[in-house]
């Protein structure tokens, strides 16, 4: 069973749709036992790191996720979260990447939030998370903060500056875009997450 | 490299799309969830829904419709029209929107802007502005643009920016409806002024319009509603028929 993570601070409706769309079984979930039997696992996030955290604290799920072997999908504020500290609000992340989240600048003459589409570099596919994506592909962005590029970044897209679109630790899998609402090419990178065999 | 957005707008009353000239005169432009489906396929880079409806009744259905159209659209969409409370905002992106957005209510209480903020985040609060040119200012106008405030345009979208706006959807009622281009001056000024994105409403009538209210108005994003709705500018000749002129926009 494919679970969702539930806590409150997800775009849990949009996610749950994509997945409607494609035909998948999935479920909704907070319970710590239900996540931990998963067979996969879907992190959403929109909003702000600091309360999101907040959230995963309340629901006592921090070390739950931090423990999963299945593989793990944290999307946007999900994947920011994945890292070891995010400047929004300050706030400790999960650890799983050694990263650190950080603001985009908007004095080097751009808008903040990077909101649109924009262009996917895939460097590394060997995860096959973008079969049958193609690097210059678009996918739908906003969001204030990034990762920044880092040994576990698998795709990159610039704006400003170049950062982390996709990053990959063991089963853990962060993407910055939102593929739920991303057309046909973030349908095929969530069905691609949904065949990975680790 | 970030695309130029093209956003088709549907202006909803009691479940259906209508489209008027200079905010009267509204004319059936159809089923909206049919029109949202068709965008999405042709390349619409984000919807924007409307509810122009006039009554607490006809504002009820907006839910059942949101719930619908996200149900069956893979490209984001804002919400807008009759919405003053977090509460209302969290029940909208509960069904589905990604964005919602606020004009009236925010001149009637703007720390409304900050409070859903910093509940949802800036991504899905955008501000809708309508604006009017009296005397050689733009001058906001509430209701639908049927009240004039004393508030200043540029001033007003500075503001809304400070309290936590994540995007300016400016409407030039000078131009809305006349297919005679966008307030592209206004938008550049606008533009240059603030640090958040800026969606340019109001005076679409040709592929020339748009290319201009990107390269003269540097809006981040073009919306229009009749052209789109009854095909005089179908989506993809209009992007093809930019990108040909050098606006980065997603084929």
């Amino acid at each position: 069973m494919i679970v969702i993570i539930d806590y409150d601070a997800g775009n849990i409706c949009s996610v749950s749709n994509a997945l409607n769309r494609l035909g998948v079984d999935f479920v909704l979930s907070d319970d710590k036992e239900v996540i931990k039997s998963a067979e996969k696992v879907i992190f959403p996030g929109v909003g702000h790191a600091f309360a999101a955290m907040e959230k995963l604290r309340a629901k006592k799920l921090v070390s739950t996720i931090q423990q999963l072997k299945q593989p793990v999908l944290g999307i946007c504020v999900g994947m920011q979260l994945l890292c070891d500290y995010s400047h929004e609000g300050n706030t400790e992340g999960l650890g799983v990447v050694h990263t650190d989240v950080q603001k985009f600048d908007s004095s080097k003459d751009i808008k903040v939030p990077h909101m649109g589409w924009n262009r996917l570099r895939i460097d590394d596919d060997s995860s096959n998370l973008f079969n049958g994506v193609l690097t210059e592909d678009y996918v739908y962005f906003v969001h204030s903060y990034y990762v920044p590029l880092n040994q576990n970044s698998i795709a990159s897209c610039a704006y400003s500056l170049e950062f982390s679109a996709a990053i990959k630790h063991e089963n853990f899998y962060g993407i910055q875009f939102h593929a739920e609402k991303s057309g046909k090419v973030g349908e095929r990178i969530l069905n691609n997450f949904m065949n990975i065999d680790l | 490299m970030l695309t130029k957005r093209i956003i088709p707008c549907l202006d909803i009353k009691n479940g259906r799309t209508v489209k008027g000239v200079n905010f009267l005169n509204l004319v059936d432009a159809g089923d909206p969830i049919e029109l949202a489906r068709k965008y999405a396929e042709d390349g619409a880079d984000e919807l924007v829904f409307l509810d122009i409806s006039a009554t607490q009744e006809e504002r009820e259905t907006i839910y059942d419709l949101v719930h619908k159209v996200a149900a069956e659209i893979n490209i984001p969409f804002t919400v807008g029209g009759g919405i003053a409370s977090a509460d209302k905002v969290e029940k909208i992106l509960k069904n589905g929107a990604d964005k919602i957005s606020v004009n009236s209510a925010a001149i009637y209480n703007p720390l409304l802007v900050r409070e859903i903020s910093s509940l949802f985040g800036a991504q899905c609060m955008v501000v809708a502005i309508d604006a009017k040119r009296i005397h050689d200012k733009w001058i906001v106008h509430t209701h639908g643009g049927k009240k004039a405030t004393e508030i200043e345009l540029f001033h007003w979208a500075q503001k809304m920016e400070e309290l936590g706006a994540g995007e300016i959807l400016f409407t030039s009622m000078d131009h809305d409806g006349t297919k005679s281009g966008f307030a592209c001056e206004a938008l550049s000024y606008m533009s240059d002024l603030l640090t958040i994105p800026i969606i340019a409403s109001g005076g679409a009538g040709s592929e020339i319009d748009f290319l201009n209210v990107f390269n003269e108005g540097k809006a981040d994003a073009g919306l229009a509603a009749s052209i789109f709705h009854f095909n005089e500018i179908p989506i993809p000749e209009l992007k093809s028929f930019l990108k040909e002129n050098g606006v980065n926009v997603r084929l």
